[in-house]
């Protein structure tokens, strides 16, 4: 399994990425109009010029932008995001409080997304013009065109409101009691529609390129070869023609984390859930720098860390990945 | 094109220009001409309906949340009482025009990025494509987000925010293009006779590394218009600005009573991006003599 280690270099460079990150993130917020020093000022109802020196100085803000950068950086490599001054919290508690609702959201629905459009990929390359051909055909151009968060709109006015079947919002009852599988059982209930929403976008994806890469394989000759020396269509399709279609499908999948979370961000407003998106919207609206600073900064941790996973994954799936 | 598929035998044709040859394709493409029509549709409802509708979207004409056809009114009324047919109809500008001038941000990055990498190779190569990696790593919807936020919700810095964020495919794909392009013959023959590089670039080497990019452009334009529709769902953009996005958030609060009001503008942008993501199917098929029937 030592192919499995992600080597040193791939792991200098995410982090140079991250970095890299860091940086034009803070440019960005500091090149934009207003500062910290203006928020706490509206939030106490307006401070005159001498008070905002004040501010600024306790803050630091006014020493130059190099420094401030420089530390910011420091304190971030120290696992130190900042104070929030909207939320009266240290930004890494803030975020750390959110993440897991988010990864929990984003990954059931990536994994549903894999499983099922690896399924439907594969069932309708085996017959191109049957019924479940032209259903992918048409769940790959909703997923495409239908926007998430009215897909989600649409799931809670069918399930939750004119059909209670499932919770409008949040990620768990407040009322609820008992042991761990009641807690399970009550957040499962409420990941349903996000989830369901979430994934419709990659299901669409991955059934789409599962169907045409297995479709390709089907027809290479190793397979006629296989199929030749007579093994059964199950175990042709299943352990021959699968395993070299679902490299396609796992790059892509690992291409698309970023797009998880702008997805996930949609879809934790409709439904209300308590994850990272739903912080990012309130700390962007109120302005909350810190916060803003260390979400982004995060969910392209996420994005690192998914495609160094991906990379794995693909190395075990593919020898000829493995150099 | 057509004629290496001839039979022996049957007389020689002139060959027609291959656009001809791609617009002959690309008729036969049901799917596709349906979205198309669907498109010009649209684009002639956003563009002279408001002139034959003038209903003001931003009048209050009647009761709340009236149901489609109540007193008249087609689509309804908004949770302010507010025509909804004549704010769908100026929603379409704003979702037109974002999503062609967000769209040609990104091809004119993408483009540039990936020409000049797939050119130049080496060191060049190398700086562009790890900036293009570097934008793929943020989360794009927030990096937007916090673009608007920023520095003001007006129709071009939402452009801005779009198309700084979804540049990368493009590049990506003209790069791979020019990569397998520039070493061909007809490259090294404009060269020998003295082409300079940005002539082989843009004249030589772009025209026959279109046809992939302008698929891509096509369904650029549809990300760009749920893009759009994101960003206004989630009350981030003009709040001067009516937008399809927009009346989805904004009446979403009384979901109950309003369920057709976030369902209309929904279905609105589902057709044209879809309609949109027809036609560059069909373009695909059309440059792609090999992936008819497919």
């Amino acid at each position: 399994m030592k192919f499995l280690k992600p080597t040193l270099a791939r792991l200098t460079y995410a982090a140079l990425l991250l970095i890299a990150v860091l940086v034009l993130n803070f440019s960005m917020l500091h090149l934009a109009p207003g500062d910290v020093a203006d928020t706490i000022s509206q939030s106490m109802g307006g401070a005159d010029a001498e008070t905002m020196e004040q501010i600024r100085h306790d803050y630091g803000l006014d020493q130059p932008f190099v420094v401030q950068l420089g530390k910011y950086v420091w304190n971030v490599l120290h696992f130190d995001l900042g104070y929030s001054f909207f939320y009266n919290q240290p930004v890494t508690t803030l975020i750390l409080e959110r993440l897991p609702a988010t990864l929990l959201l984003v990954i059931t629905a990536q994994i549903l997304a894999l499983v099922v459009g690896v399924l439907l990929g594969v069932y309708s390359a085996r017959k191109p013009n049957g019924l479940a051909s032209h259903f992918v055909t048409l769940v790959a151009l909703f997923g495409y065109a239908a926007p998430v968060f009215w897909t989600g709109l649409l799931l809670l006015i069918a399930f939750s409101l004119k059909i209670p079947l499932f919770p409008v919002a949040g990620m768990i009852d407040v009322t609820v009691e008992g042991n761990f599988f009641d807690y399970a059982f009550d957040i499962i209930r409420h990941m349903v529609l996000p989830v369901l929403t979430l994934s419709s976008i990659f299901l669409a994806l991955y059934s789409r390129l599962c169907r045409a890469s297995m479709m390709e394989v089907l027809g290479s000759d190793y397979i006629r070869t296989a199929k030749a020396k007579g093994l059964s269509e199950k175990k042709v399709v299943l352990k021959h023609a699968l395993k070299n279609s679902l490299s396609p499908v796992v790059t892509l999948a690992g291409l698309q984390f970023s797009a998880v979370i702008s997805g996930a961000v949609l879809v934790e407003t409709v439904f209300s859930w308590p994850g990272l998106g739903t912080l990012a919207l309130e700390a962007i609206i109120a302005r909350d720098t810190p916060t803003i600073l260390g979400i982004l900064f995060f969910s392209a941790l996420v994005v690192i860390v998914g495609n160094i996973l991906t990379d794995m994954a693909l190395r075990f799936i593919d020898p000829r990945v493995r150099k | 094109m057509s004629q290496e598929n001839k039979p022996m035998g049957t007389e020689v044709e002139k060959a027609a220009h291959p656009l001809a040859e791609t617009a002959r394709m690309f008729i036969k493409n049901k799917a596709a001409v349906a979205g198309l029509i669907v498109l010009i549709l649209i684009v002639l409802i956003a563009i002279f309906g408001p002139m034959f509708y003038t209903t003001d979207p931003e009048d209050m004409v009647w009761m709340a949340y009236s149901p489609p056809g109540a007193e008249g009114f087609l689509f309804g009324t908004d949770y302010l009482g507010r025509d909804l047919l004549a704010q769908m109809m100026y929603g379409a500008r704003v979702s037109i025009l974002v999503g062609l001038s967000a769209a040609f941000m990104t091809v004119f990055i993408g483009i540039t990025v990936g020409a000049l990498a797939g050119f130049y190779q080496g060191i060049v190569e190398e700086i562009l494509m790890r900036i293009t990696e570097f934008f793929q790593v943020l989360p794009t919807l927030l990096f937007s987000m916090v673009i608007v936020a920023l520095f003001g919700a007006s129709l071009p810095m939402i452009t801005i925010a779009i198309g700084a964020v979804s540049w990368t495919a493009v590049a990506r794909i003209t790069r791979a293009e020019f990569m397998r392009i520039r070493n061909l013959e007809y490259v090294s023959a404009a060269r020998a006779i003295g082409a300079k590089n940005n002539r082989l670039m843009f004249r030589v080497i772009l025209p026959n590394a279109l046809p992939p990019i302008i698929v891509q452009a096509a369904l650029m334009v549809g990300s760009a218009i749920l893009f759009e529709a994101g960003l206004s769902f989630l009350n981030l953009s003009d709040p001067n600005i009516i937008s399809w996005g927009r009346i989805i958030g904004d009446n979403r609060v009384n979901i109950l009573d309003s369920s057709f009001a976030v369902t209309i503008p929904g279905i609105a942008i589902f057709v044209t991006v879809l309609a949109i993501s027809l036609v560059g199917d069909g373009l695909n098929d059309a440059f792609n003599p090999k992936l008819r029937g497919r």
